[in-house]
């Protein structure tokens, strides 16, 4: 333990992270870590500040109070003090949304050529060198394709890669959005409720996705999700949120264990008090056995 | 009732209920048609003598307009369903071409070049249809810079007439003053105007949509009336005149030329027509034409290009991407502003003459119903929407009285039956199949 702890720097560091609309305090005194090839959920009922969570650290919104600190190649990058727009490039931030922001319009393959658009900009030299077609945007541009190519055939979108993304089935959508998000080649990826509306299968592939993309990269993933089966089954370190407050941090079954944490649960949602219970028994259960 | 209204859906029209409403609804057309008709056909002045009006009521005409409105509608409520087809855009004609134009784009535009480019040469040609094709290329090519800025980026420019405006008065003043021709001065014309767009760009980065609109709109305005009365330079309502006509690599169109000058048809030893000028202008508008369009095409498969298409689509999610979307406003704004002054440099030398009065906001609005009727970001539906919209007017001369209706009964018609444009069909920047394809061949 004492080994691993000296190996292990956390990737992100959120410190007292408070968010404030006025009177109202989404987020309060927040602090966590999150660490490479780790995949660490935030969790918590509805309205408890996840989302607020996810603005501030991809710049959508500037936090009242708090250090949000990001390693990047040995530096460390303070992400409330860079433009919003900038911090997918210099902090590798990239995040998807809770209700799917694809560029409808455009078709898959577009959606992710369109999220390497900084590399492209560089290779076209500000469009003169695209312009006149010259080799080397050429090649950074099949270098592009190819990127795009690997991500599609590894969620199975290569099928559709021509169709417009709006035009696509929600689950697609769902995992369209995600790889526009690998595509930018991110060292921090924050999926928003990736889970939702997604029948058994689809989610329980997007396990497989979300561990094999921990497995193969040098990334962290930030994952905010109901869906406990999700979860519980994929993440090495959960928080949890209620009223902007965390009331606990820990591995998973630490977490499913805390009293907290049910009694923070207890009279929301059905399903999920349900689940939630449900996994503490199995748990018990098994672990007197 | 519920077994009725389960049992004979179709004949739906024969349950009480649905054939009182029926009636209501025809009783409810029949006394808009009496109030419409009261005034409109109902009362009639005629001359007492005098000078004096009186006027005649015409009850009887007012009755049977409204037994007719009461009657149609009966009918048409009660017309056979069959036919309806559901609210897709798979199966009208102009939906099968549209699609059928983004497959054969490339024949199409051959055949379009080869029309335009043989135009001036066809027996039925004349002067007036060489000046309206110039006219139309005009517009096409204000549309196609026009396309950049509302259809591929999305923003809605109410003042695209401001950047015409300025490539016009930036040509005319360098003449003017300076001596330039109309090759000199192109570049620059286009230049300033970029210029212009993006000082425009910078106050709307901000802003979206009806704001964005309102905004432009004022731009618009602000460049016609700094032109109206700044007279020291623009000459004001007078305008700027003597305009330098286009020159053919330095050959000048005229009947006699200074001394130590040769004239077009001296140096190729053919009778002096007035056609030739009007010819080489429509060749000259023709070639501008097709450069914005080749540049434009181009631009659209760049990353520049895909980015004004996401802005459009998804600006929360550009940003997210780490796209600067400043930058990429600006652009469009620029570059469609750019085109723009280069058609206003064109309209300059081929007026000869020009005043604040060729640039008021119904320049701006035909542009944008060009660009909105043609289906935003289709090329070809711009040209075919130009055509539509600059040369229905001229024919309709001889009932110049209605013209105006029909200009808007035309437009009211697009928009409910082709909501997105005559020829809306998107071709994407590239392809995952093709490519394969052409991997394949290679």
């Amino acid at each position: 333990m004492i080994s691993g702890s000296e190996i292990r720097r956390p990737l992100l560091t959120v410190e007292h992270l408070t968010m404030r609309f006025d009177g109202l305090v989404a987020v309060d005194d927040l602090s966590f870590a999150a660490y490479p090839r780790e995949i660490t959920a935030i969790i918590g009922p509805n309205g408890a500040g996840k989302t607020t969570v996810f603005n501030c650290l991809t710049g959508f919104y500037k936090p009242s109070t708090g250090r949000l600190a990001m390693q990047v190649d040995g530096k460390t990058l303070l992400l409330e003090r860079i433009d919003g727009f900038k911090i997918a490039r210099q902090a590798g931030v990239v995040r998807t949304f809770q209700n799917i922001r694809l560029f409808a319009g455009m078709t898959a393959l577009e959606n992710l050529i369109v999220a390497q658009h900084n590399l492209l900009m560089a290779a076209s030299l500000f469009s003169i060198a695209g312009f006149l077609g010259l080799p080397c945007y050429r090649s950074a541009e099949r270098a592009a394709v190819e990127r795009a190519r690997h991500w599609l055939d590894k969620l199975g979108l290569t099928e559709r890669a021509d169709w417009a993304a709006g035009t696509l089935p929600y689950g697609a959508q769902r995992r369209l959005e995600i790889a526009r998000a690998l595509c930018t080649e991110p060292t921090l990826l924050c999926l928003d409720e990736p889970a939702a509306g997604l029948n058994p299968r689809e989610s329980a592939e997007l396990n497989e996705l979300l561990l094999s993309v921990r497995a193969q990269q040098e990334i962290a993933i930030l994952l905010i999700e109901h869906d406990m089966s999700v979860v519980m089954r994929i993440s090495d370190h959960i928080i949890v949120l209620d009223y902007g407050r965390k009331i606990a941090d820990g591995p998973p079954a630490a977490v499913r264990a805390d009293p907290n944490v049910v009694r923070a649960y207890l009279g929301e949602d059905v399903t999920e008090r349900d689940t939630v219970l449900e996994t503490i028994a199995t748990d018990r259960g098994t672990g007197r056995a | 009732m519920t077994a009725a209204s389960g049992v004979a859906v179709e004949k739906r029209a024969q349950t009480p209920l649905y054939q009182a409403a029926l009636f209501k609804d025809a009783i409810l057309a029949a006394l808009v048609a009496t109030l419409l008709a009261l005034p409109l056909v109902g009362m009639q002045t005629y001359d007492i003598g005098g000078g004096a009006l009186g006027i005649r009521t015409h009850l009887d005409r007012v009755v049977m307009i409204a037994a007719a409105v009461f009657v149609g509608r009966l009918v048409w409520r009660l017309r056979p369903r069959r036919h309806r087809r559901a609210k897709t855009s798979g199966d009208t004609v102009f939906s099968r071409l549209a699609a059928w134009s983004s497959r054969q784009t490339s024949l199409i535009a051959v055949a379009g070049i080869a029309f335009a480019v043989a135009l001036p040469f066809l027996p039925f040609s004349s002067r007036y249809l060489i000046d309206l094709g110039t006219t139309v290329l005009i517009y096409v090519m204000l549309g196609w810079g026009l396309n950049v800025v509302v259809g591929l980026a999305g923003l809605l420019d109410l003042g695209y007439v401001a950047f015409y405006a300025v490539g016009a008065y930036t040509f005319a003043l360098l003449a003017r003053d300076l001596g330039f021709t109309f090759w000199e001065s192109l570049p620059f014309s286009g230049l300033v105007a970029a210029g212009f767009g993006v000082i425009l760009g910078f106050p709307v980065l901000r802003l979206r949509g009806d704001y964005l609109a309102i905004v432009t709109l004022g731009f618009g305005e602000i460049i016609r009336i700094i032109l109206l009365n700044w007279s020291p330079v623009t000459g004001g309502p007078n305008g700027i005149s003597d305009i330098p006509r286009p020159s053919f690599f330095g050959l000048p169109f005229t009947r006699s030329a200074p001394e130590g000058v040769t004239t077009f048809q001296q140096f190729f030893g053919i009778e002096f027509s007035p056609n030739q000028r009007v010819v080489f202008t429509y060749f000259v508008i023709l070639a501008l034409a097709l450069v914005t369009n080749m540049f434009t095409l181009r631009l659209r498969r760049l990353p520049i290009g895909r980015a004004w298409e996401a802005l459009r689509e998804d600006e929360v999610a550009c940003r997210a991407l780490g796209i600067n979307p400043t930058n990429v406003k600006l652009s469009a704004f620029g570059i469609g502003a750019m085109l723009g002054g280069f058609a206003g440099c064109f309209f300059a030398t081929r007026q000869g003459f020009i005043s604040p009065e060729s640039f008021t906001f119904s320049e701006s609005a035909t542009i944008l119903a060009i660009v909105v009727l043609g289906g935003a970001g289709s090329q070809i539906g711009v040209v075919l929407a130009a055509i539509l919209l600059v040369s229905l007017p001229e024919l309709g001369r001889a009932f110049a009285e209605f013209r105006m209706l029909l200009f808007g009964a035309a437009m009211v018609a697009i928009m409910v039956w082709r909501p997105r444009g005559l020829l809306a069909h998107r071709e994407p920047s590239l392809r995952l199949a093709q490519r394969s394809r052409q991997g394949l061949l290679s």
